[in-house]
């Protein structure tokens, strides 16, 4: 069965179409790649399957392992084992990242009826993870995302999907801001969690995070519709050529 | 579901979450409604005391009766009807019950509920409680242990009686009588509250804490609590109320009289959680209350916290008067309203010393239709060499239908104090609110955390065992409020 399966997509903010029927499938360990100049509606992509208020899908359907999503929450979205690495991660004054990251992975644990996860026990696989993906224990005593560098940030996202472990990760623009070095160490860090369970789509505007997370499939997404799927060798392609000559297709 | 549905969900929800809403069922002896000197008399003789109070009293009420409601906060309730209060209410004992043994089941079942076990064995270790009830102490825990320091942690209608010479010598020394239209009232009617004296030099060995709860219909309660701490001492003094569910208003006017001596120290921490009234306004306390701490002694230091999610109406500035040199005065606080709350807080910092330093954090959340405003003074006198002020005002706002006001007033009179002041207002934001959820957070989850971030700074100050409950309650305050 599909992992996530985004049929004759349409979506709007307030009055004006974004999305314009998109279809795409996604296959257990299959990794996709969206491709799409600005304004070609990929963070909008993002957020409608995650479910953010103020998007409103009017035509078509999002399933996640067969059930269809819409009616569903973004909260109830990411229980069920979505989940978005964010292009602009939200800083929250105050709040201890571990407290933060507990209450992520306790909701995910509430939800599947098992007990909440031991304190200390959790201190330890999160600092784990964290040295994997070069994260100083420093950092997680500091406030969500408060302060961090713009690679500290995308680090700290993918820590999230490490300790969340979901079934379809979205990762949006997740290149943008980083340094090679960063780039780096954040593919490494999606290619170590890729297992044959999870889908991952990449969201982004330049090939050269997928010279680091190799994709199965690429997309070219242009005013609200994929205009060309093609493997790879399509990434560089548009590097080569630019998005004049897809935008002109659409 | 439409967020807006979800919201309507939400706030139906929550009605009826005020977990503390239940009446005890317990015989009273009481007085009857209205405001007269025979009144304060009735009052004055049940409590067994000396002339001198009672002359003290009736001057108060003397005072009062000359004096206006205060206009100036900014809050909206119809007027008081002062003689439709009962100022007595005291749940039916033979006589002061001399040991926990002698105190009503039912009363300490009330308590129970209220998770405060009375039970010396049962009881948080290392925390004393002294239980008032409407208008008397019904209990007061570990006495003798405390004792054994020369700690006196008692009723102060017991104070009265016991120690008339320190209660004499304090009283009205902070607040006087006619401070204000409530700290007057109080000092005419006040019925019970908590005396606390540490000697000098002593640590206290345990926090010490009082539970406020209103139970009786009609009925004010207008406690008075006085802390003295001598030299070299310190103390840590925790504040909790509650009180039923209730249609019409009640009133709570205390007076709270701090003095610190040289090198004293007293903190005093409050989680004030009276019953706010239902989603449209209805019931709930009004909460007139006047606070105050004399930092008399040099490098004394008086640190005021305070989280209020409760009470209809605030009306409450817990303030120092840094009058030793090198003394410091404190004052955290974190205010929630929601739906029809209002409330009017802050604090004052009077400096009269040379080198005095005072920090203010101020937290304030508004959400429903709920209106909170920081008040506050800083004040330099001349004498005040070298004083220093800090001071940041943050509001948070959820939802669009509520109200967050900052009204500071700075005096300085010496050129060489420095004051300073922040002040920010934001809203819990779409992107953090959505960040939370896509962890997998529920919205109520999301909130709680945002806004317990918001006042980390305030709620590190608190004990631990209280920073917990806290925590929880504003959660709960604020259920509801965002969709």
């Amino acid at each position: 069965m599909p992992l996530l399966e985004i049929k004759n997509l349409h979506a709007s903010i307030g009055d004006k179409p974004i999305l314009k029927g998109i279809n795409l499938t996604i296959n257990p360990s299959e990794i996709h790649a969206i491709m799409g100049p600005n304004g070609s509606g990929k963070s909008t992509l993002s957020y409608v399957l995650a479910g953010r208020d103020g998007y409103e899908v009017t035509d078509g359907d999002i399933c996640l392992d067969g059930q269809s999503v819409l009616e569903m929450e973004a909260d109830e979205r990411a229980r069920a084992g979505l989940f978005l690495a964010f292009q602009y991660p939200v800083e929250l004054p105050g709040v201890g990242g571990m407290s933060f990251l507990r209450g992520a992975v306790n909701a995910r644990r509430i939800e599947a009826r098992l007990d909440e996860i031991d304190q200390i026990a959790f201190v330890k696989t999160v600092r784990e993870a964290a040295a994997k993906l070069g994260i100083k224990d420093d950092m997680l005593k500091r406030a969500v995302n408060v302060g961090f560098s713009g690679g500290e940030k995308k680090r700290y996202e993918i820590l999230q999907m490490a300790l969340l472990e979901p079934r379809m990760a979205i990762l949006d623009e997740t290149d943008s801001g980083l340094d090679v070095d960063a780039l780096r160490i954040v593919s490494e860090g999606v290619n170590a969690l890729k297992t044959d369970d999870i889908g991952v789509l990449v969201i982004t505007h330049y090939q050269r995070l997928l010279d680091y997370i190799i994709p199965d499939h690429v997309h070219i997404l242009a005013d609200g519709k994929i205009v060309k799927s093609g493997d790879k060798t399509l990434a560089l392609e548009v590097e080569k050529t630019g998005y004049g000559g897809f935008i002109d297709a659409a | 579901m439409s967020a807006t549905a979800e919201t309507v969900r939400q706030v139906e929800e929550a009605t009826g979450k005020y977990k503390y809403g239940f009446v005890t069922d317990i015989e009273v002896d009481k007085a009857p409604k209205g405001l007269n000197e025979d009144t304060i008399r009735m009052i004055s003789a049940k409590k067994e005391e000396p002339e001198w109070m009672l002359e003290w009293r009736l001057k108060a009420y003397q005072v009062w009766l000359k004096m206006d409601d205060p206009d100036w906060a900014m809050l909206h309730y119809p007027p008081i009807d002062y003689q439709d209060i009962h100022y007595y209410a005291a749940p039916k004992m033979a006589e002061q019950p001399k040991s926990l043994d002698e105190v009503d089941p039912e009363l300490l079942r009330t308590y129970e509920k209220l998770g405060i076990p009375l039970h010396e064995q049962e009881m948080l270790a290392g925390v004393a409680v002294d239980a008032v009830f409407d208008s008397v102490s019904v209990a007061t825990t570990f006495r003798e242990k405390l004792a054994e320091s020369g700690v006196i942690f008692c009723p102060i209608s017991e104070a009265i009686r016991t120690h008339p010479e320190l209660v004499k010598a304090y009283i009205g020394s902070v607040v006087p009588q006619g401070d204000n239209y409530f700290a007057a009232l109080n000092s005419a009617v006040f019925t019970d509250g908590s005396f606390v004296y540490i000697p000098k030099g002593v640590r206290c060995p345990m926090e010490l804490s009082t539970y406020f709860r209103i139970n009786e219909q009609n009925t004010g309660q207008f406690e008075r609590t006085l802390i003295i701490a001598e030299e070299g001492s310190y103390v840590s003094y925790l504040e909790g109320c509650t009180a039923p569910q209730r249609d019409e208003n009640q009133l709570h006017a205390a007076v709270v009289e701090l003095v610190t001596m040289d090198d004293a120290e007293i903190k005093y921490s409050t989680v004030q959680n009276w019953y706010p009234g239902d989603e449209n306004g209805k019931g709930g306390i009004y909460n007139f209350v006047t606070k105050r701490g004399a930092c008399r002694g040099a490098r004394s230091k008086i640190s005021w916290t305070q989280v209020e999610t409760g009470s209809a109406i605030t009306w409450k500035y817990p303030s120092c008067i840094l009058q030793g040199d090198g003394s410091v005065g404190e004052f955290y606080s974190v205010a929630v309203t929601n739906n029809a709350q209002q409330a009017d807080t802050g604090t004052k910092m009077i400096h009269i010393g040379a080198n005095t330093t005072s920090t203010i954090i101020s937290k304030g959340i508004s959400a429903g239709r709920s209106n909170n405003t920081y008040r506050g003074l800083v004040k330099m006198m001349p004498g005040a060499e070298n004083a220093r002020n800090f001071t940041q005002c943050d509001s948070l706002l959820v939802g669009d239908q509520c109200g967050a006001h900052t009204v500071p007033y700075i005096t300085s009179r010496n050129p060489s104090a420095k004051v300073e002041h922040e002040a920010t207002t934001s809203r819990i934001s779409e992107d953090q609110l959505f960040y939370c959820l896509q962890r997998g957070m529920a919205t109520e989850e999301a909130v709680s955390l945002i806004v317990n971030g918001f006042c980390k700074e305030v709620m590190k100050e608190l004990p631990m065992e209280f920073a917990v409950e806290a925590q929880k309650l504003i959660g709960i305050s604020l259920e509801g409020s965002v969709g």
